[in-house]
């Protein structure tokens, strides 16, 4: 029996359109910390969220950081210089005490993610949810039993003030303040996002989920999650993202720290479909000690400019790291990912494959970075990326760095690019299939074999969101 | 009137002219057999009456079942029941077999319609039992990597499941072998009857042994110059095209 009848089956219960982000509804805010970046602005976050003297010494230093650093034009886009800085809102809520049930969310805030269809979800097959509104998480739940287990699944707002001792340990420790200038603005301006802590030896089944939303112009989104699992515990996250389609740029700029610690695992699943005003500049990255696992599905569609390379820490012995990617860029839109694989360990192993497609006008770059020193022995690296261009005038970039020293690890490096040909799609045509539904399914054969190591839920709504933008992208 | 009909169709590519003043007309339920050497145009009439933007039509008409095709999209010709078993079929990689089949047939329906998933590969499977493909088959991709007999077995699995008023099968039967050639021709032939109409391009009389045509025409430099019933092609294959090119010369 082939396992197609049961994807079509369950395919129904979780059909969810991601058209519908693009709505907004009336702003209406009691916290607002104005326009512009600068020590008051932080001051005012730290104030309002009743933070502790060292997060808000933690904030100004970062400030500071964030100053002082250029724009890393000489590398990436120069579409970074147009954001600018001192027109973005830093911090918009409604208050900060997320709800644990959705009616006694804000009914616009509530209609937003019913519309999004995120309750329905939560009771389809989440173990836990987070929605956050803006700044803050405007609910967060999880189920009971986990709870009881001593899992703990709150916003970092939260997870700072109720969860000190295990947050101040490992916060800022994967990815320092200054890393890079945006992880720097994270450090300064940060709010909302997720705190998680597995115990030793829990499995979470099934996975807990955050998802983003960007309400109002001119905004600037940065949210902070720190997911810290424990020896042998087992986690699996998911987040999502929108935003309406604004006529000003809106900027999305999170910092991720996963912590596996010994034997645990982590999965970390992003579907990202923002609107195609946001800058998007997000910094990932996981710390896998030994025996432990931390693996990231990343999935960009949609934004202006995403610069985004999860990487993984390979720090204990035998710990993997794996980067499953997919990128699709439309007309307008550059999609500037990969990944970082930072071997530290001796026998342990990365995998990267990352595939990308240009529809249009669009832009793909894959950047990647594979780091084995001299000292190190049984490291492996396998990396694949694949390029697909849709039209004659689309475009596909490829740097991959392979810094590897010493004799006695492997790594393996493939890459491609190919295209859609008029052949093929005069084929797929004859058979019926609109132009849109041929370029849709040549686009959902290329990424196939990866969307298999999807969760079924994630692939289905990503072969949607592929569906929406071939959709719109034939003339 | 329920056929494909062809009157004075002139078809240029690149600016030259392939196909000349080609008529012909296919009643539904019969099978046509063109045949006619190399370069002779018969591809060209295939890809254009299936709409390819390479192949320009300059005057003529075309019609399936009187609606007129030569205005509409490749993928509306298709839905208005023309098939085209090609020639050399396009590798789609990543696409099974079983998921571009349903999504050529889901292509045909209505918005609110859905497609009964197990019924689907009930059909399927049966239709890969007629053509002895290996059920394995469904979850590879379309083309890729498939010999040229399973490459042309797939072709006709596609028309069984496809359901055309019409198909234009362009040299169905090269690279076949014999036993090949026969389990085509049997899934052909099973489709055979009073809603399908067939026009089987190819070179030669063997295929004809198996797929036995109510018509034979011939082509010669775009256009037909000899049609007449079975025994046509037997005579084609006794004296050759020279033949043929001797006798357009006289008239």
């Amino acid at each position: 029996m082939p396992a197609t009848i049961e994807q079509e089956t369950t395919n129904h219960s979780i059909d969810f359109d991601r058209e519908v982000g693009n709505f907004k509804y009336k702003e209406d805010y009691s916290y607002d910390a104005g326009t512009g970046l600068n020590e008051d602005t932080v001051r005012y976050i730290s104030g309002v969220k009743d933070e502790d003297e060292w997060i808000l010494n933690f904030r100004l230093k970062a400030l500071k950081v964030f100053e002082s650093k250029p724009t890393p034009t000489h590398w990436a886009s120069k579409d970074l210089e147009s954001i600018d800085y001192s027109k973005i809102r830093y911090y918009l809520s409604k208050g900060q005490q997320p709800s644990r049930s959705w009616d006694e969310v804000p009914d616009d805030v509530k209609e937003t993610f019913e519309r999004l269809g995120i309750p329905e979800q939560e009771r389809k097959f989440l173990a836990g949810v987070e929605a956050q509104f803006d700044s803050e998480a405007a609910y967060s739940n999880m189920k009971a039993r986990l709870a009881e287990e001593g899992v703990i699944f709150v916003g970092s707002t939260e997870g700072l003030k109720e969860h000190p001792e295990i947050f101040r340990k490992f916060f800022g420790k994967v990815i320092p303040t200054g890393d890079n200038k945006f992880s720097a603005l994270n450090s300064a301006v940060f709010s909302g996002g997720s705190f998680i802590y597995v115990p030793p030896g829990v499995h979470v089944k099934q996975p807990l989920q955050a998802y983003f939303r960007i309400n109002a112009e001119n905004f600037g989104q940065f949210e902070r999650t720190l997911i810290i699992a424990d020896e042998g515990a087992e986690v699996t996250y998911m987040e999502g993202c929108t935003a309406p389609k604004f006529e000003t740029t809106t900027l999305h700029s999170a910092v991720v720290e996963l912590v596996a610690l010994k034997g645990a695992r982590i999965q970390y699943i992003t579907v990202q479909n923002w609107s195609e005003n946001v800058f998007n500049l997000v910094t990932k990255r996981g710390m896998a000690m030994e025996d432990a696992t931390i693996k990231w599905i990343d999935c960009n569609i949609g934004s202006r400019l995403t610069m985004k390379y999860p990487g993984v820490i390979l720090k204990g012995r035998r710990a993997r790291g794996e980067v499953l990617s997919i990128a699709l860029a439309n007309n307008g839109q550059h999609q500037d990912t990969g990944a970082k694989m930072i071997h530290a360990a001796d026998d342990t192993t990365s995998n990267i494959i990352a595939k990308s497609i240009s529809v249009g006008q669009g832009r793909s770059t894959y950047r990647g970075l594979v780091q084995i020193p001299k000292h190190l022995k049984n490291c492996k690296n396998n990396t694949e990326c694949d390029a697909l261009l849709i039209n004659t005038n689309s475009r596909t970039d490829t740097y991959p760095a392979i810094n590897v020293r010493g004799n006695r690890n492997s790594v393996q490096h493939e890459a491609s690019v190919s295209k859609v040909s008029t052949e093929q799609i005069f084929y797929m045509q004859q058979r019926g299939l609109s132009e849109a539904q041929a370029m849709s399914l040549a686009v959902n054969g290329f990424v196939n074999d990866l969307i298999r190591e999807f969760p079924m839920e994630y692939s289905v709504e990503l072969k949607r969101l592929i569906d929406l933008q071939m959709e719109g992208s034939v003339g | 009137m329920s056929s494909l009909d062809i009157r004075n169709l002139e078809i240029h590519v690149e600016g030259k002219p392939i196909v000349k003043d080609f008529t012909l007309n296919v009643p539904k339920g019969e099978v046509h057999a063109l045949m006619g050497p190399n370069g002779s145009g018969k591809s060209t009439l295939a890809k254009a009456l299936a709409g390819h933007e390479d192949y320009q039509i300059v005057a003529g008409e075309a019609s399936l079942n009187g609606q007129n095709i030569l205005k509409m999209e490749v993928d509306e010709i298709a839905r208005a029941g023309l098939f085209m078993a090609f020639q050399y079929p396009s590798e789609i990689p990543g696409v099974s077999i079983a998921n571009f089949i349903r999504a050529a047939l889901t292509a045909r329906l209505a918005d609110n319609e859905e497609l009964d998933a197990a019924r689907y590969y009930r059909r399927l499977y049966e239709k890969m039992d007629l053509l002895k493909i290996d059920r394995k088959f469904t979850a590879r991709s379309v083309n890729e990597g498939f010999s040229g007999g399973e490459k042309k077995r797939c072709e006709i699995l596609q028309m069984a499941m496809l359901q055309p008023h019409f198909a234009i099968m362009d040299e169905t039967d090269s690279g076949l072998d014999i036993d090949a050639l026969k389990i085509v021709s049997h899934g052909v032939n099973t489709m055979r009857g009073p809603d399908l109409g067939i026009l089987l391009i190819t070179h030669y009389q063997r295929l004809l042994d198996y797929i036995v045509p109510d018509k034979v025409h011939v082509m010669w430099d775009g256009r037909i110059v000899r049609s007449g019933g079975k025994e046509l092609a037997l005579e084609l294959e006794e004296k050759g095209y020279d033949w043929v090119k001797e006798e357009v010369a006289v008239v």
